[in-house]
C-alpha cells in the first residue's frame, strides 16, 4: 500500500511516501543508498541483513516498512558517532573478527542488540545469542571475542 | 549517494587507455619509478602468457609497483581480495623489501584497465608464485631509488640507509632525501625477470610480524563495496527467470501478469527471460507473476544413485604416480584392506551471492562483479557482446566470499546481455536460491583403496584410483615401497555427461575428498596393525615437514597413545595442499541416540614455510577448520531429476557460533623456506580427522561424507 510513513534513520527523522508492503532491506539500500546492510539469503536464515528497530535486532528482510512505522531504526552507518568507531566495530577490527566482511555489519547489528541485553556475556552466552548469524568464512572464534573484548570496553574496562 | 564517485577515490589512476604495449603503458602510467614483474613459476606463466597474447597485453610483466611523486608506493596486481587477505600480506612484503611503513603501500587489484593480466585468484597461489617476485621488485625498486640518492646526496649506496621511505646518509644523519624527492619529475621503468637479492629473514621488519586486515575499517563500517553496493545513475535491477530443474526446456511463458507491475521493464529473447526494475524487491514481485511451463527431464538421477553413475560414466583412468609393483605388494602383505570412500556434491554457498553491474557506453562495457577470474570475464564479456576485449573494462570490488566458486562468470554475462539489451546499466544479484541452483558444486566423487600392510605394520601396498575429485591431494607422502595412484576424470567440470549440473573448484579442490579417503584408510590399517594411529603414522613416514607438523600436533593436543575405537572420541589426519603440510588432531563427542557430533577440539599444525603474516595465516586456519566441519558433517546438495533440493540454508546447513570447538593453531617458524599456500591447506583434514575421531568415540566407521547423524546410526548399527 503507498502510503506516508515516519520514521527515524539513524538518528534522522525520515517521511516518505512509499509502497509500506516493500521490504525495510531493499528501502534502505536503494532508496537510501545505505548498503552496509546486506543479503544474504531473504528468508530470515543467515543474519546478514540485521538492523536496529528500537534497539532490538531484526531481520530487514523479513520486516515491512509498515512494521517500523514511527520506530527508531538503526543501521552499520549509524553505529559510528562523531566521526569514532563504535566500540564492536572497533573490537571486530582489532580482533580480525572478519575475512570477507560480508556477514561483519549483521554481526555486529545482532552483537549490538545482545549486549544491550546481556552486559557481560560468557563465551557461552555469546554463542547462543548469536546462533542465528552465519559466516561462511568461518571468522566465529574472533567474532565471539571481539563482542566479549567490546562489553568489556562498554563497562568501562579496558 | 553517488556510488560512482567513491569508486573514483579508490580508482583514482584511473584513465581510458588502455595497457596496450610497455611503452603505451608508460606514456598514461603517469610520473615515478616503475617496477615491472612477472611470476617466475614458468609452469603457472606459460598459461598466462598465451592469454594475454590473445588480449593483446604486454606479455612482459604480470604485476607492477609505482613509487608514484608523491612517495606513495602503489602495486598493481591481477589479484582480488576475497576475504584470504592478500590486500595485507602482498603489502607487507613491499613495504618491508622498500623499507616503507605498511600505510604507505596502496594496493590497486583486479582491475583489468590498471593492472596487468593475471590468471585469476585460487589455488592459493598468490603469496607462493607471486610472493617472491613482488618481494624482488621490491628490492629492485629500493636499490634504484638508493642509486639516484646517492647522486643527489653524493654519498656512495654503502653509507645509505632507508627509514620509513627516507634515505639517510648514515654518517651524516642531515643529509636525507624521501622517495618522494627522488621520484619526482622521473619516469624510470624497469623490467626484472630473474633474481634480484631480497632481505634475509633476519633483516625483516614486517614480514612475518603479525597485522591485522588492512580492510576491517571499511568493512566493520559497512563502507566496504561489494559488486551488490555499485548502484549507477539510471540503472536497473534484473531478475531473471529460472527453470525449475537443470535441463527443463521453456515451452510457454506468460508475461501479461508481470506487465500490468509499474515501470518495470520485461526483456525476453529465447530462453532468457528477465524483468527489470529500479527497486530489486519490485523486480523479484514482477518475476513472482510470470507464469511458465517447462517440459521436465527424466533422468532419474539422484543423491543416491548418482555414484553408481558417476562408476558408469567414468573416462579413462590415469596413472599418476606409480612405484615398485602393486602385485608383489599384495603378495607379501599380511593384511589387505579394501575400501570405497563416497563423496557427495557440496555448495560453495558464499554470503555474497554471485553478482554483477554491467554498464555499456560509447561501445565500451564497464562490469563490477564479484569474481576470482577478472581478466577471463573481460574476455567472455567481449565475446558476449561482441566487441574487442580492450573495450571491456572489470573492476571487481571487494568479494564477500569466494572459495573457488566465483571463477565462473555466469552472473556477469548475464548482465551484460541485459544491459545490451535494454541500453541501460544492469544489475543482476543472484538470489539465495539462484545461488544455489546455479553454482558449480564441489563434484561427487568416489575413491577405491586397495592396501597392505605387513606383520611389522607397515605399509607394503597402495592402489588407490579416485573417480572425479581430481589428483589434488591423492599423491602419497607415507613410504610405501608399492603403490600406484589412478586418477578417473579431473576435479574440475568432469566429463560433459557425467555430473547432472555444473561442477568445479572449491576451496581445495579435490584434497577434501582425497585426504577423507586416504587418512581414513590410514586408521583402518593402523587399527589392524593393532597401532595406535599417531605410532602408526609415524613408523610409516619419513617426510621431515610431515613429520614435524605431526608430531608438534600430537605435543600441544597431549596425545596418549591407544588403539581406536578408545571410547576418547581422539582422531589424527594428515595432509599437504599447495606445498604446505598439515597435521590435525581432534575430539568429538557422539552422541550414540540422535547421531549428533559435537567438535570440541581441534589441535592444527602447518608448515607454510615463510608466513609472511602470521596472523593472516592463522585466521586462515581457523576459517578452514571450521568451513570444513561442513561438509565433513552436514553438507550434501540432494537434488533428483535435475532439480535441486536444497536452496538455502535451512536444508543445507553450513557451520555455525554453535558448532565451534576449542581451536589451536601452530605455525611452524620456517622462515628461511618459500611461502606455500595458507588459505585452504588446513581445510583438506577436516573429513577424515572427524571420521577418524568418530571412530575413535563409539567403533562406527564413517565412508561417506558428509558424515550426517543418520549415517552415524546406520554405522553403529552395522557396528
Ligand atoms: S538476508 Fe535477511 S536473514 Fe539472510
Ligand atoms: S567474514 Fe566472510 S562471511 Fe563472515
Amino acid at each position: 500500500m503507498i502510503e506516508n510513513v515516519q520514521f527515524k534513520l539513524n538518528g534522522k527523522a525520515i517521511k516518505i511516501t512509499i509502497d509500506s508492503d516493500r521490504m525495510l532491506l531493499w528501502v534502505l539500500r536503494t532508496d537510501f543508498g545505505l548498503t552496509g546492510t546486506k543479503y544474504g539469503c531473504g528468508e530470515g536464515i543467515c543474519g546478514a541483513c540485521t538492523v536496529l528497530v528500537n534497539n532490538e535486532a531484526v531481520r530487514s528482510c523479513q520486516t515491512s516498512i509498515k512494521e517500523i512505522k514511527d520506530k527508531d531504526v538503526v543501521t552499520i552507518e549509524g553505529l559510528v558517532k562523531d566521526g569514532k568507531l563504535h566500540p564492536l566495530q572497533k573490537a571486530f577490527a582489532e580482533h580480525d573478527a572478519l575475512q570477507c566482511g560480508y556477514c561483519t555489519p549483521g554481526m555486529i547489528m545482532t552483537a549490538a542488540s545482545f549486549l544491550k541485553k546481556n552486559p557481560k556475556p560468557t563465551r557461552k552466552d555469546v554463542i547462543e545469542g548469536m546462533d542465528d548469524n552465519l559466516c561462511r568464512c568461518g571468522a566465529y572464534n574472533r567474532i565471539i571475542q571481539a563482542v566479549q573484548s567490546a562489553a568489556k570496553k562498554m563497562n568501562g574496562g579496558n | 549517494m553517488n556510488q560512482e564517485k567513491i569508486l573514483e577515490l579508490d580508482f583514482k589512476d584511473s584513465r581510458d587507455s588502455y595497457l596496450l604495449d610497455r611503452r603505451e603503458f608508460l606514456k598514461v602510467a603517469g610520473g615515478g619509478i616503475f617496477i615491472l614483474f612477472s611470476m617466475w613459476d614458468v609452469s603457472v606463466f606459460a598459461q598466462e602468457r598465451q592469454s594475454r597474447g590473445r588480449q593483446g597485453l604486454p606479455t612482459d610483466f604480470n604485476a607492477f609497483l609505482k613509487i608514484g611523486e608523491d612517495g606513495r608506493i602503489t602495486l598493481f596486481t591481477g589479484k582480488i581480495e576475497m576475504g584470504q587477505g592478500v590486500i595485507t600480506s602482498l603489502a607487507q612484503e613491499l613495504a618491508d623489501e622498500l623499507d616503507v611503513s605498511l600505510d604507505s603501500v596502496g594496493m590497486v587489484m583486479g582491475d583489468t584497465d590498471l593492472c596487468p593480466y593475471d590468471m585469476g585468484t585460487f589455488g592459493s597461489m598468490s603469496t607462493r608464485f607471486f610472493g617472491p617476485p613482488l618481494r624482488a621488485a621490491g628490492a629492485e625498486a629500493k636499490r634504484v631509488l638508493l642509486e639516484l640518492a646517492s647522486e643527489r646526496l653524493n654519498v656512495p649506496v654503502k653509507n645509505l640507509v632507508v627509514e620509513n621511505g627516507i634515505v639517510i646518509d648514515a654518517k651524516n644523519k642531515r643529509d636525507k632525501v624521501s622517495y618522494a624527492q627522488l621520484a619526482k619529475g622521473k619516469k624510470i621503468a624497469k623490467h626484472i625477470s630473474s633474481t634480484v637479492p631480497v632481505k634475509r629473514p633476519s633483516e625483516f621488519k614486517i614480514i612475518g610480524k603479525p597485522e591485522n586486515r588492512r580492510d576491517a575499517v571499511e568493512k566493520v563500517t559497512g563502507k566496504a563495496k561489494y559488486s551488490g553496493d555499485i548502484q549507477l545513475a539510471g540503472m536497473l535491477y534484473a531478475k531473471i527467470l529460472r527453470p525449475p530443474a537443470h535441463g527443463a526446456k521453456l515451452v510457454d511463458v506468460d508475461l501479461s501478469e508481470a506487465r500490468k507491475i509499474k515501470d518495470v521493464e520485461i526483456i525476453h529473447e529465447g530462453e532468457l527471460v528477465a524483468v527489470l526494475h529500479k527497486y530489486p524487491d519490485i523486480a523479484e514481485t514482477a518475476l513472482q507473476k510470470i507464469k511458465a511451463k517447462y517440459d521436465l527431464p527424466k533422468t532419474n538421477i539422484d543423491d543416491k544413485n548418482i555414484f553408481q553413475h558417476l562408476l558408469d560414466s567414468k573416462p579413462k583412468g590415469e596413472v599418476v604416480e606409480k612405484e615398485g609393483d602393486v602385485k608383489s605388494g599384495e603378495k607379501e602383505s599380511e593384511n589387505i584392506i579394501e575400501q570405497t570412500y563416497y563423496d557427495g556434491y557440496k555448495a560453495h554457498a558464499p554470503i555474497e551471492p554471485h553478482t554483477a553491474v554491467v554498464k555499456i557506453e560509447d561501445g565500451k562495457a564497464t562490469v563490477w562483479a564479484s569474481t576470482q577470474t577478472p581478466f577471463g570475464a573481460k574476455e567472455e564479456v567481449a565475446k558476449e557482446l561482441n566487441i574487442p576485449a580492450k573495450n571491456v573494462r572489470v573492476i571487481p570490488p571487494f568479494l564477500g566470499g569466494g572459495f573457488g566458486g566465483k571463477s565462473r562468470n555466469v552472473q556477469i554475462l548475464e548482465a551484460a546481455r541485459l544491459a545490451k539489451l535494454s541500453g541501460k546499466p544492469v544489475q543482476v544479484a543472484w538470489s539465495r536460491e539462484e545461488e544455489f541452483f546455479l553454482d558449480s558444486f564441489r563434484p561427487a566423487a568416489i575413491v577405491k583403496i586397495k592396501s597392505g600392510i605387513t606383520k611389522k605394520g607397515k605399509i607394503n601396498l597402495w592402489d588407490y584410483s579416485v573417480y572425479f575429485a581430481g589428483e589434488r591431494g591423492s599423491l602419497v607422502f607415507y613410504n610405501i615401497p608399492n603403490f600406484r595412484t589412478t586418477v578417473y576424470g579431473s576435479g574440475g567440470r568432469g566429463i560433459a555427461s557425467a555430473h547432472p549440473f555444473a561442477t568445479g573448484p572449491w576451496r581445495a579442490p579435490g584434497n577434501n575428498t582425497n585426504t577423507f579417503a586416504r587418512e581414513s584408510q590410514i586408521d583402518i590399517m593402523a587399527e589392524k596393525a593393532g597401532m595406535d594411529p599417531f605410532e602408526f603414522r609415524m613408523q610409516n613416514l619419513t617426510d621431515k615437514k610431515m613429520r614435524n607438523v605431526l608430531q608438534r600436533a600430537a605435543e600441544k593436543f597431549g596425545w596418549k597413545h591407544a588403539k581406536a575405537s578408545s571410547g576418547r572420541g581422539y582422531g589424527i589426519a594428515c595432509g599437504i595442499d599447495a606445498g604446505t603440510s598439515v597435521a590435525a588432531i581432534a575430539e568429538v563427542d557422539v552422541n550414540k541416540k540422535t547421531g549428533h557430533v559435537q567438535v570440541k577440539r581441534v589441535v592444527c599444525a602447518q608448515d607454510m614455510g615463510l608466513a609472511v603474516n602470521p596472523e593472516g595465516a592463522t585466521i586462515q586456519m581457523e576459517g578452514c577448520i571450521t568451513m570444513g566441519m561442513g561438509y565433513a558433517l552436514k553438507e550434501d546438495i540432494h537434488f533428483r531429476n535435475g532439480e535441486i533440493n536444497d536452496l538455502n540454508f535451512d536444508t543445507y546447513e553450513i557451520p555455525r557460533f554453535s558448532w565451534l570447538p576449542k581451536i589451536e593453531t601452530i605455525i611452524i617458524d620456517n622462515k628461511e623456506a618459500d611461502p606455500q599456500g595458507g588459505g585452504e591447506p588446513a581445510i583438506v583434514v577436516m573429513g577424515a580427522v572427524i571420521a577418524n575421531a568418530i571412530y575413535d568415540a563409539v567403533g562406527a566407521r564413517l565412508f561417506q561424507m558428509p558424515m550426517t547423524p543418520e549415517r552415524i546410526l546406520e554405522a553403529l548399527k552395522k557396528g
